[in-house]
């Protein structure tokens, strides 16, 4: 047991001692060249300034009750919460429009043009409708986090759906598989899923990136995003880091456990999906 | 029952409006019930788009086709189908093709799997009755498709080239199975095929069709009584006759 996880740290050595020569370049450029904690905090403050969150109190509103858990906690629940709003939000829209598309071609051609139309603009640039539609609150978050997962979504079920395989179709027809609704459910869905995956996967990407930003407008007082601006205006650039640092290990948790998921669903029937 | 009544049919192939292809041109043909016709012919002169024809997936530009005077405009679980090329569905396991069209018709999952099972051992194929199709050899796959048609107890079982991929014996084998299955079921069988001697061993009747466009070029009676013996004399006269017919169509 020892042994075996011994084995696996041996084998990923390169990738171990590849991040700790950067951790120690860091430390040693912003001890030696820069000078400067507030332009450049070394790793030991942002280590220091890790410590400092992770000991403290925060309170998390839950049905009813103040739950005292710690800041660190109640700011990725609060994140998880915006960003849960806005991805189910897009799935549950994203999806069934994506499906329509992909199926039926005359309504291909009446959503495109307004898709094509709206895809191009940036999801933050919602900001401003989001506040005045939704308001300062979690569902305004999750609205600029809906507008920046929804296409991937749509896009990737569309496409989905466009590719089943012809012959598959065909056969099922023959097999006295053929209404619509019994085609999309047993033939269309199974073959697209793997693209609708991938799809929300992309979504989920794009979904965090825009965190940050869509909890920059005050819709609360807590989430990873919201305290990256409060400490930047308290100027505490170490606490900055440690946020940024917390946002990016969990966004790549995230599409890991996802990516498992998918694997361990797919693996029966399709050996080695590529995502 | 499973007549066929093929009329005056005709399928134009448009790219555009000049050009097209004539892939059948006014085919007819009376198929009796529980009957069992190859068709044979030069590689694309129609032998798929007949059978999609028969089976309601594609839609003559002229003429029309009955099975048991119901005339045909969609695809129906009366008329199976075994497709040339590879059709299981990759995400199902060997058992859950099988059991799709029965489940269609709503018997219950439970008894739809006793009765596959059944098709499974015809095919040979008992072992793999869990497996996903990537895990099985193409010869295999195809062995699932005719066990997946034959579930679905269809009136009307359209082959296109179903044992185009098999090795000799293997092949020999399911035609045997074939030919036992078709006498046990009362089926009528459409049955593609490039080889003369699938045709010459299985057929009730040989039709065999014109280089493009298809047309039918002569329909052959084959009065030998089954099992027919692959060496015997008259066998190979009947073969030899059936190449030379394709012998001169494949001139063209
Ligand atoms: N969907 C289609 N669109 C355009 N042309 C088609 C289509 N399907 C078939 N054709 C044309 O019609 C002709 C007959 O095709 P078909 O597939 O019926 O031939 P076949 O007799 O089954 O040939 P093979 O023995 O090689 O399978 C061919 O020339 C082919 O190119
Ligand atoms: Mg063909």
């Amino acid at each position: 047991m020892a042994r075996g996880r011994f084995q696996k740290l041996k084998n990923k050595g390169v990738e171990i001692l590849s991040v700790i020569s950067a951790v120690i370049i860091w430390q040693l450029v912003a001890d030696y060249i820069v000078r400067n904690r507030f332009f450049l905090p070394s790793f030991t403050d942002v280590a220091e300034a890790f410590l400092i969150t992770v000991s403290r109190q925060g309170i998390f509103p839950f049905m009813g009750m103040d739950l005292e858990l710690p800041v660190l906690l109640v700011d990725t629940l609060y994140s998880l919460m915006h960003f849960s709003i806005g991805l189910v939000a897009a799935l549950v829209i994203g999806i069934p429009v994506g499906m329509i598309m992909g199926w039926f071609r005359s309504l291909e051609r009446v959503f495109d043009p307004i898709i094509e139309i709206i895809r191009p603009i940036p999801p933050l640039a919602w900001i401003p409708f989001a506040i005045i539609w939704i308001g300062l609150n979690p569902f305004g978050a999750g609205f600029v986090i809906f507008v920046g997962a929804l296409f991937p979504i749509i896009i990737n079920t569309f496409t989905g759906f466009k590719s089943v395989p012809r012959i598959y179709v065909e056969a099922a027809k023959v097999l006295g598989c053929t209404a619509d609704h019994d085609l999309i459910r047993r033939i269309a869905i199974p073959s697209a899923l793997p693209s609708i995956a991938a799809g929300i996967r992309i979504a989920m990407g794009v979904g965090w990136m825009c965190l940050v930003a869509a909890e920059m407008f005050g819709v609360s007082r807590n989430g990873l995003g919201f305290k990256i601006w409060h400490n930047y205006y308290l100027h505490r650039m170490d606490f900055v880091l440690v946020y940024m640092l917390v946002l990016g290990f969990l966004g790549l948790l995230i599409d890991r456990a996802f990516r498992s998921y998918l694997e361990e669903k797919f693996f029966k029937w399709r050996t080695g999906v590529v995502m | 029952m499973g007549r066929v009544k093929i009329r005056g049919v005709s399928r134009k192939f448009v790219k555009d409006e000049v050009s097209g292809t004539l892939a059948l041109d006014n085919v007819s043909l009376d198929i009796e019930d529980k009957e069992f016709v190859c068709f044979i012919g030069p590689s694309g002169c129609g032998k798929t788009t007949l059978l999609r024809i028969v089976s309601g997936l594609d839609l003559p530009d002229a003429g029309e086709v009955f099975v048991d005077n119901e005339r045909i405009l969609s695809p129906g679980p009366k008329r199976g189908m075994v497709f040339q090329e590879y059709s299981l569905f990759p995400w199902k396991s060997v058992i859950d093709n099988i059991i799709f069209g029965p489940q269609m018709r709503g018997t219950r999952k439970k008894d739809a799997i006793e009765e596959a099972q059944k098709y499974l051992e015809l095919v040979g194929l008992e072992q793999f009755r869990d497996s996903y199709p990537h895990e099985l050899s193409g010869g295999m796959k195809q062995r699932v498709a005719i066990a997946r048609a034959l579930a679905n107890e269809p009136e009307v079982l359209l082959m296109d080239e179903p044992f185009g991929a098999l090795d000799a014996q293997t092949r020999n084998t399911l035609q045997h199975e074939l030919l036992s299955i078709w006498q046990k079921k009362n089926i009528t069988i459409l049955f593609v095929t490039h080889s003369v001697d699938e045709a010459v061993f299985l057929a009730d009747r040989i039709v065999i069709m014109t280089a493009r466009p298809g047309k039918i070029k002569e329909i052959i009676k084959v009065d030998i009584p089954r099992l027919r013996d692959r060496t015997s004399l008259e066998v190979n006269q009947l073969r030899n006759r059936v190449l030379k017919l394709l012998a001169e169509e494949q001139k063209k």
